[in-house]
């Protein structure tokens, strides 16, 4: 497993607790695991995702993940609707590990606040509660 | 260090039976036919099945070779925690086999069984004396099994007594199929957490318990092979709002004849006869779980129960409030006559031996090894104890290279990343039935895998190496399941 130092923690998303990412791009939110959740996790086997036009609010479980480790839940960062998932995922979970922020996103969100992501952590932020 | 057991003998490779088939070779002379040949009528006849066609010999070698793959209490240590793998002694299987319990027929009626059924009747006044509860069903096939079947009696009693509840609390240390049972009676279970020492604390369940929560399931020993101290307060808390409490006596093994359960304020508890009382189990069953109650709960038992009336024995299914029947006949009575086997022959103070020596040798197992494993709890456990791979981390070694590791060297590995609650849990149950020098062999063998973790970490991340098949990849078998032969 990475050291704390090594993991790829990019600048532009927001970090939660439960280590989901989120990034806003116009008006729709991607949301997916970061690095150091991948790779926590180990390797994914099966991604578990709502459906499209699914509504949650803000800290909700939307979905899971399970490697040959656990089945862990994940939790929504922000309110709003599924406007699109990730269908890649189904035939091929491994998309999460290997390219987390890019390929391996989960699901793009129409937020019902969009001031809701202010209350998730920045890089630094993120970096100092893995910390501890 | 002593001779490990562990080595690469001579294992065989054998092929499926069909490959070795050859035509015309048979492994047997039929009789010759006193009768007439008669052809069957063509609409009864159809093509035939596709037999291999082997020799004696090949089929002996055959399950010789696959047997030889196998391990099991039989061969070598085992382990495997929460799972009480102890040694059943064969008397058991001697007593199962005799003819009047082997041929036994459940339609035969009560008149002919009246040996099966009082074979029933004073297994469930063991179970009831070993447990302390007024009555005892040894219907339900397992142990999820009778957690549901204790859950459906709880689920009767207050559709009985005409509210319904909607909740039940679960402890983060109770066994996983608790919310599972819970759940198919309709109930939310509530996760609660256990204390910073692994012990629920009453105040988490004070605060919580209301007038809607059915009651309280609780794992004691609980999942990390802990007393949970606080039981007797913990039942008051829930009975002072109506609720009852739900035991899971899984891992009775620590507690025969110390404790009984129905003394501490439990209302229902299962046990697993193919655990604590020694009947085979790890290989599919089948298994055994009988539901021990109190009066609260007794007029809910299943159907059909067993009746002694002066010196006969009947199975009557005339109680009102029953919750019905959980299982076809009477559960796995070739189950029963093994565990009823081991309860006689181990008396009373055998069967509070087993249970304090348990609890001795995982202690000793926990002190002996807890300084080359991190221990999350650090307190005087039951019958298993759990580390973990946190010493290990440096070296990027994982609990699950260790496990794998453990089978070169000859032993079933322990339990591994349960309980939940210690991430990448390592669970040693000893079990009674080992001797000192057996355990001392799987402790040396930890130590030596430890260091290995230090000194050559690519050797355990390549674990097993002596073993027929070495490291499988469950990554590949977990995305691309192959499902058919």
């Amino acid at each position: 497993m990475k050291e704390i130092n090594d993991l790829i923690l990019p600048d532009d998303v927001k970090y939660t607790k439960s280590h989901e990412w989120a990034k806003i791009s116009g008006d729709i939110v991607t949301i997916g695991l970061n690095d150091y959740a991948q790779d926590q996790l180990g390797e994914i086997v099966f991604v578990e995702l709502p459906e499209a036009g699914d509504t949650f609010s803000k800290g909700d479980e939307f979905g899971s993940v399970e490697s040959v480790k656990a089945v862990s839940e994940i939790y929504i960062p922000i309110s709003g609707e599924i406007v699109e998932i990730n269908e890649d995922l189904e035939d091929a979970p491994e998309l999460v590990n290997e390219s987390c922020y890019d390929n391996g996103w989960l699901i793009k969100v129409k937020p019902e606040d969009v001031s809701e992501l202010n209350d998730l952590m920045d890089k630094d932020e993120y970096l100092d509660m893995l910390k501890g | 260090m002593n001779q490990q057991p562990g080595t690469s003998g001579l294992i065989f490779n054998e092929p499926l039976l069909w490959d070795k088939s050859r035509d015309g070779r048979c492994a047997m002379s039929l009789p010759k036919s006193d009768v007439e040949r008669e052809p069957l009528d063509e609409n009864l006849t159809g093509d035939s099945p596709n037999l291999p066609q082997l020799s004696e010999l090949d089929v002996v070698r055959h399950y010789t070779r696959l047997s030889q793959w196998n391990f099991g209490v039989d061969s070598g240590m085992y382990p495997l925690g929460s799972c009480t793998m102890k040694y059943n002694p064969k008397t058991n299987e001697v007593q199962a086999a005799r003819q009047g319990f082997a041929s036994a027929h459940p339609l035969s009626g009560d008149e002919f069984s009246q040996g099966a059924l009082k074979l029933m009747y004073n297994l469930e006044q063991y179970l009831a004396e070993i447990t302390g509860f007024e009555a005892v069903t040894l219907q339900p096939a397992a142990g999820a099994h009778g957690e549901l079947a204790g859950m459906l009696m709880i689920h009767a009693y207050f559709a009985k007594n005409g509210k319904q509840r909607s909740k039940i609390l679960i402890p983060d240390t109770a066994h996983g199929t608790n919310p599972a049972s819970a759940a198919l009676c309709g109930y939310e279970s509530i996760n609660i957490k256990s204390g910073k020492n692994g012990i629920l604390e009453p105040s988490v369940v004070e605060a919580i318990m209301d007038e809607d929560t059915a009651g309280i399931m609780l794992t004691n020993p609980n999942t990390l092979g802990l007393f949970e101290t606080d039981i007797k307060e913990i039942a008051l808390i829930v009975h002072s709002k109506g609720g009852l409490v739900y035991g899971d006596g899984a891992n009775m093994n620590a507690i025969m004849g110390i404790v009984k359960p129905g003394d501490i304020g439990i209302d229902v508890l299962h046990l697993n006869l193919h655990k604590t009382f020694s009947t085979p189990h790890g290989g599919g069953g089948p298994g055994s779980g009988p539901v021990a109650v109190g009066k609260t709960l007794e007029p809910f038992l299943p159907i059909p129960r067993i009746v002694k009336e002066l010196d006969t024995y009947k199975l009557v299914t005339d109680f009102p409030d029953t919750m019905g029947r959980i299982h076809t006949f009477y559960g796995h009575f070739g189950i029963m006559v093994r565990a009823y086997a081991y309860i006689l022959s181990m008396g009373a103070k055998g069967l509070t031996d087993a249970s304090k020596l348990a609890v001795l040798n995982a202690n000793y197992v926990k002190e002996s090894l807890k300084g080359t494993l991190n221990l999350p709890y650090d307190l005087p456990c039951m019958h298993e104890c759990v580390f973990n791979d946190e010493f290990q981390k440096e070296y990027h070694i994982t609990t699950m290279d260790m496990a794998k590791r453990l089978l070169d060297f000859g032993f079933h590995p322990p339990t591994v990343y349960f309980p939940l609650v210690v991430d990448g849990a390592f669970m040693v149950e000893p079990t009674e039935t080992e001797s000192k020098e057996d355990i001392d062999q799987f402790i040396d063998a930890v130590k030596a895998i430890a260091r290995e973790a230090a000194e050559d970490p690519e050797k355990l991340r390549k674990a097993p190496l002596l073993t027929k098949v070495t490291r499988l990849d469950e990554v590949a078998a977990a995305r691309k399941p192959c499902l058919r032969g």
